[in-house]
């Protein structure tokens, strides 16, 4: 187990490097000079120079990205081009809005999905099955910016149930934090457990089909306890992994919704650093949240291996 | 039966011959599905809407009619006109145009790319496979919609960028799927035996694993078109892709935004056309993969993997 897990660090190191290259390489892609095209209209030879400086653009490409790589281990991602900030600190304040973000939808995914799935596989062409599995197609297909655009349409504009949009600390206002954390975290947490009901749905439905519950049903136990002791530990190892995997897309999922809903999270930081063609914030939280991206794949690949014995290491 | 028909005729050391049979047969499984008849006939009538989309739009997408502005679906306007009075329908109508070519020329991009790349890491082996795999790692490694914007952020807005920057997010899926298949053709009767009869790998490649493998990269094509058009409809929605005055439905969305209380319609159409699209390549998709490959559940990794 502890090689393997050596090993899959190892890997993670390997793709965070190209991470780190593609990162770099970003800025380099844009024609003619980032600096110039940072400070449009406000352009100032003596401002410009300092941030060309700072930003290490004056060097060898190889050295650069030396440089700015071993900064980057050390944290220092460089200052925002607009504010002059530290891109880390302004990164760092927006990350817990975000983790809010998607801990809530994955927690919606997760309540919708986990019963409305079992449910559906155990009484497979049921009314509710039937029900539950056309939601399911129209939640996978649909545009969450569209579904977040319609949520506020119909609970804030027509029924006046919650705030359209913003953010308040949860310290100062618990109830304004809830409000306005519940329609942003239901589009992105229903479109993501409309994903996780059909895998669940057809792990269980699987599982429900093996020998061993055939036995068990033989052997006369009740439909509980066919469910819970012979089903649900076997339909675990592939609901676990995409539940997994949905972390991942919900990090890209909130990108937009956040705009939507004003959230000041690292999705909206990022559509704003560009609108500002503020590169080195966009670096910084495009980098931060592909290494957020790999660790979640990490773990999931070691709970992976601890559900399933039957996994070897090697 | 058919399936252990050819699979004997694979077993026996022949690639299996009866292309015919197979089409008809995986167009027959692919009729039975209901959902897949539905998705087809949708994506029909959206081909005929966008090929003539000129002679059906009533209206042409810039005419205004300023007394009309903001005005809620009436038979003049059936879904209503936008803050400039221009006619909404014929809008959706026309964008109809972009939004499949982003999607058709998207993932043809990323299947040109990542199927020779799956092909040769598969085929090949050793240090190339692990090269060429661990790059595709790279670029699985950020949300896909952000790796797109940050690509457009670099390269500049606009619906040729944002083809690119889509294809480029699509890419290792392919990769990854073909190589995947590759790996558990090579091996087969029929390649060592074309080998020893001489055959060189560019020649092994073309005419005995390919075909082999494109099963699932047809289940993959039709499930990526889906996801091209949401990703086209998100970038354009923030402005990173079709650029103005040309109507594209994320875009008509963005600007819907301000006038949600005053004309819901503006946000409600375009988001039903690019639901109903989204909607018939997924049932398409998952009908192909019934039929073609039983085996995966490529859209919910799919989905799961890269939006």
């Amino acid at each position: 187990m502890t090689g393997f897990v050596l090993r899959r660090i190892g890997q993670m190191a390997i793709a965070l490097f190209g991470v780190s290259i593609v990162v770099f390489a970003l800025i380099h892609f844009v024609p003619g000079d980032p600096v110039r095209i940072a400070l449009g209209t406000r352009f100032d030879p003596e401002i410009y120079a300092t941030l060309r400086e700072r930003a290490g653009l004056n060097e060898p490409i190889l050295i650069q990205y030396w440089n700015w790589l071993f900064a980057a281990i050390r944290g220092d991602l460089g200052v925002s081009f607009r504010s002059g900030q530290p891109v880390t600190a302004i990164v760092l304040q927006r990350l817990p809005a975000t983790i809010t973000l998607a801990g809530a939808a994955l927690a919606i995914a997760l309540l919708v999905s986990l019963p409305l799935g079992i449910l559906s596989a155990l009484r497979s062409g049921s009314r509710l099955d039937y029900v539950a599995t056309t939601a399911s197609q129209i939640g996978v297909s649909v545009p969450d910016f569209w579904a977040g655009i319609m949520y506020i349409l119909l609970f804030s504009l027509t029924l006046s149930w919650l705030p359209p949009s913003g953010y308040s600390p949860f310290s100062q206002d618990p109830l304004g934090w809830l409000s306005h954390l519940l329609l942003p975290a239901m589009t992105v947490g229903l479109i993501s457990g409309s994903i996780l009901f059909r895998f669940v749905r057809s792990a269980v439905l699987e599982a429900l089909n093996q020998d061993y519950v055939r036995t068990a049903r033989a052997k006369g136990l009740s439909q509980l306890a066919v469910v819970r002791d012979h089903v649900l530990p076997n339909a675990w190892i592939p609901i676990v992994t995409v539940v997994g995997l949905q972390l991942g897309f919900l990090l890209g999922g909130v990108v937009v919704v956040e705009l939507i809903f004003a959230w000041p999270g690292l999705g909206r930081l990022a559509l704003l650093a560009v609108e500002d063609r503020d590169f080195t914030v966009l670096q910084g939280t495009v980098l931060y949240i592909a290494f957020i991206f790999l660790i979640i794949n990490l773990l999931v690949d070691i709970i992976y291996g601890w559900l399933d014995p039957r996994i070897r290491y090697d | 039966m058919t399936d252990r028909a050819s699979q004997r005729t694979l077993d026996a050391g022949e690639p299996p011959v009866e292309h015919r049979s197979r089409l008809r047969t995986t167009f027959e499984t692919v009729r039975r599905n209901r959902l897949a008849v539905i998705g087809g006939v949708v994506l029909t009538a959206l081909a005929v809407v966008a090929l003539f989309a000129d002679a059906i739009a009533p209206y042409t997408i810039n005419e205004v009619d300023v007394a009309n502005r903001l005005a809620p679906p009436s038979t003049t306007y059936p879904f209503g006109t936008d803050e400039l009075g221009r006619d909404v329908f014929s809008r959706v109508i026309i964008a109809s145009r972009v939004s499949l070519r982003v999607g058709f020329i998207a993932v043809g991009l990323a299947l040109v790319i990542g199927v020779p790349i799956g092909l040769i890491a598969g085929y090949f082996g050793r240090t190339i496979d692990s090269i060429l795999m661990r790059a595709m790692d790279v670029l699985f490694s950020f949300p896909a919609i952000l790796l797109a914007i940050a690509i457009l952020a670099a390269l500049g807005s606009g619906i040729t960028n944002a083809m690119l920057a889509i294809g480029i997010v699509y890419t290792p899926i392919f990769a990854r799927i073909t190589r995947g298949s590759v790996l558990s053709v090579r091996e087969s009767v029929f390649v060592t035996a074309a080998r020893s009869l001489g055959a060189t790998d560019a020649r092994i490649i073309r005419t005995h694993i390919l075909p082999n493998v494109l099963a699932p990269i047809i289940v993959q094509a039709s499930l990526s078109l889906a996801f091209a058009i949401l990703a086209e409809a998100a970038l354009s929605f923030l402005g990173l892709g079709v650029q103005p005055p040309a109507p594209a439905w994320g875009r008509m969305l963005n600007e819907a935004q301000g006038f949600l209380a005053s004309a819901p319609w503006m946000a409600i159409f375009p988001g039903v056309a690019i639901l109903l699209t989204v909607m018939a390549f997924n049932f398409l998709g998952d009908g192909l993969r019934d039929a073609l490959d039983p085996q995966q559940r490529s859209v919910i990794e799919s989905r799961g993997i890269t939006a």
